[in-house]
């Protein structure tokens, strides 16, 4: 799924993802343009890593591969943010972040913003699933992993 | 860590501050309120600068060592001490890196300091204009995780539903903090008094936290003079002495972006353990605290990580009642720190402890002869320290 490219849900204007992608951050942003979600996972132990790193922090392989894993899983915590800290939020209005923890990929977590009624009742422990927000406007292009509830 | 410790072998001299102004207000430019701050140390120690033979500073501090002991002339510079990380989480690192240096023979006066002027070079409440963002900040800022408030709600969010913390022991430190204030002349919010209607009524910055839960934006610069124990007699204060420090952080705690193993934490869960280890103390041995507030939240975890109560009895232990001196259970913040008397990440909590210490402070708490000053709570690395008077070696 993803979100149709004229209903981005925060403001143009904010920070890009994309200037300082290298060797080690590519696959990642690459994968969310293919529409697919990729975590760190080790060929030698299995531990799965994310944000990526060149070694695995638990048995010290370098260069863990990337694999695709369901972008589903649970609120660890949020938040509302009523406060601007950018001029592109300006007059815009409370906005909602998630902290995710994926359902497939060891409990490691992921941010987002939670799509829907930003005065919206959120809760920890509810379930969501990923939605891709593509930015193909945006020099370079890029897109973002974004949330919405499927249960409370 | 048997034989090697710093309990006892360094002492605090000296202490000064320049004013204290909003962001924007400062007349001077940030090097020089450092310099001022400097100048004023010495002047409470009686020392000449020229004395001076090492620089400690944390959280990217840019004035830089050289640069000042060039500027006041020292005859030796021998050490220059940064403390990594960004923020206050090496506000009490940077005063027991420079203690190291003294206690280890690398140098014989250190001072430490800490200048800001975020009118100058820009605020940490609004995301710098940088169209592109390297590192864990591509991974939060395009969904407007983009300043302090915004990166540590969720950790606090997160704390307060897996212990069943009140919003109202949030708002016990943040009502203690402006307390203190009113009684400190320094305090960029003395005579600007809060009460608990205006508390309820401000206005949300990220839930859950309220405006009066966030740390100010400031100009100001303070600095702290160190010497080894035995040349602490020679100065005219009374000396105030090192008795434990501890920095660092739990397992993968700086695990970028929100990915620490035990993420409803301020990262002390370490620290404390090995600082109460070295002043060869306890958390009922301690009768007055310092507490950065970068946000209120993070004070709950601190205390609660250093034993002063488990994380499910904040509630009852958080009341304004207990955190206020004279007559609280813990005194709290008693300059009116990061929320009330200026952000300076931390130091000016340091500067407020040697106060306490001395038993200066203008809201002075009856049992001060030991003194604990915590920085930066759920950054990493995070920092804290224990200072005492001579009675307690």
């Amino acid at each position: 799924m993803s979100v149709p490219e004229q209903r981005h849900y925060l403001p143009a204007g904010l920070p890009s993802p994309m200037v300082h992608v290298d060797a080690l951050t590519a696959p990642y942003w690459q994968g969310l343009r293919d529409g697919r979600l990729l975590v760190q996972r080790c060929a030698a132990c299995s531990t799965w890593q994310f944000g990526p790193e060149y070694l695995c922090h638990a048995c010290l392989a370098f260069d863990p591969p990337w694999t695709e894993v369901t972008p589903a899983g649970r609120i660890f915590s949020w938040e509302r943010v009523w406060h601007p800290s950018h001029a592109a939020l300006k007059d815009h209005g409370p906005y909602l972040v998630v902290l995710v923890e994926l359902r497939d990929a060891g409990g490691v977590r992921m941010l987002g913003n939670l799509l829907g009624d930003p005065h919206q009742d959120v809760a920890i422990g509810s379930t969501v699933q990923g939605i891709v927000e593509h930015h193909g406007d945006a020099a370079p292009p890029y897109a973002l992993m974004q949330w919405k509830v499927l249960s409370p | 860590m048997t034989g090697r410790t710093l309990r006892g072998k360094v002492a605090v001299v000296g202490i000064g501050e320049t004013a204290y102004y909003k962001h924007g207000r400062s007349p001077d430019p940030e090097f020089k309120l450092t310099l001022k701050a400097i100048l004023a140390a010495c002047k409470d120690a009686q020392l000449d600068p020229r004395e001076i033979d090492g620089f400690a500073s944390f959280g990217n501090d840019r004035s830089e060592a050289s640069r000042l002991a060039s500027a006041l002339g020292i005859r030796q510079l021998r050490t220059a001490l940064m403390q990594w990380g960004g923020g206050g989480g090496g506000c009490c690192a940077a005063v027991a890196n420079g203690a190291a240096a003294i206690a280890s023979g690398m140098s014989d006066c250190v001072v430490v300091t800490r200048g800001l002027a975020q009118g100058e070079t820009g605020r940490y409440g609004q995301s710098s204009g940088t169209p592109n963002q390297a590192s864990d900040m591509a991974y939060q800022a395009p969904y407007g995780v983009l300043a302090p408030p915004q990166k540590f709600a969720m950790k606090v969010r997160r704390f307060m539903h897996e212990h069943g913390v009140e919003p109202a022991a949030l708002k016990a430190i943040a009502m203690a903090s402006y307390f203190h204030a009113q009684r400190n002349p320094r305090a960029v919010m003395h005579g600007k008094p809060l009460d608990s209607e205006t508390y309820d009524a401000a206005r949300w910055i990220a839930e859950p936290f309220r405006l009066y839960d966030c740390c100010m934006e400031n100009d100001g610069a303070a600095a702290l003079l160190l010497v080894s124990a035995e040349r602490a007699a020679d100065f005219p204060n009374e000396p105030v002495f090192l008795l434990g420090a501890a920095s660092g952080s739990e397992h993968r705690g700086g695990a970028v972006p929100h990915g620490a193993p035990h993420y409803a934490g301020a990262n002390f869960g370490t620290v404390a353990p090995d600082l109460y280890r070295m002043a060869g103390l306890g958390p009922a041995d301690v009768g007055v605290v310092q507490s950065y507030e970068n946000f209120s939240g993070g004070v709950v975890m601190a205390l609660s990580e250093h034993g002063f109560f488990g994380p499910g009895e904040a509630n009852e232990f958080l009341t304004l009642g207990n955190l206020c001196a004279p007559g609280g259970r813990l005194p709290l913040n008693t300059s009116g720190g990061n929320l009330a008397e200026c952000y300076l990440q931390g130091f000016e909590l340091v500067l407020e402890a040697v106060r306490q210490v001395r038993g200066e402070s203008t809201s002075q708490a009856p049992r001060h002869d030991v003194a604990l000053v915590i920085g930066g709570p759920m950054v990493a690395p995070a920092s804290s320290l224990l200072l005492g008077s001579g009675a307690t070696l």
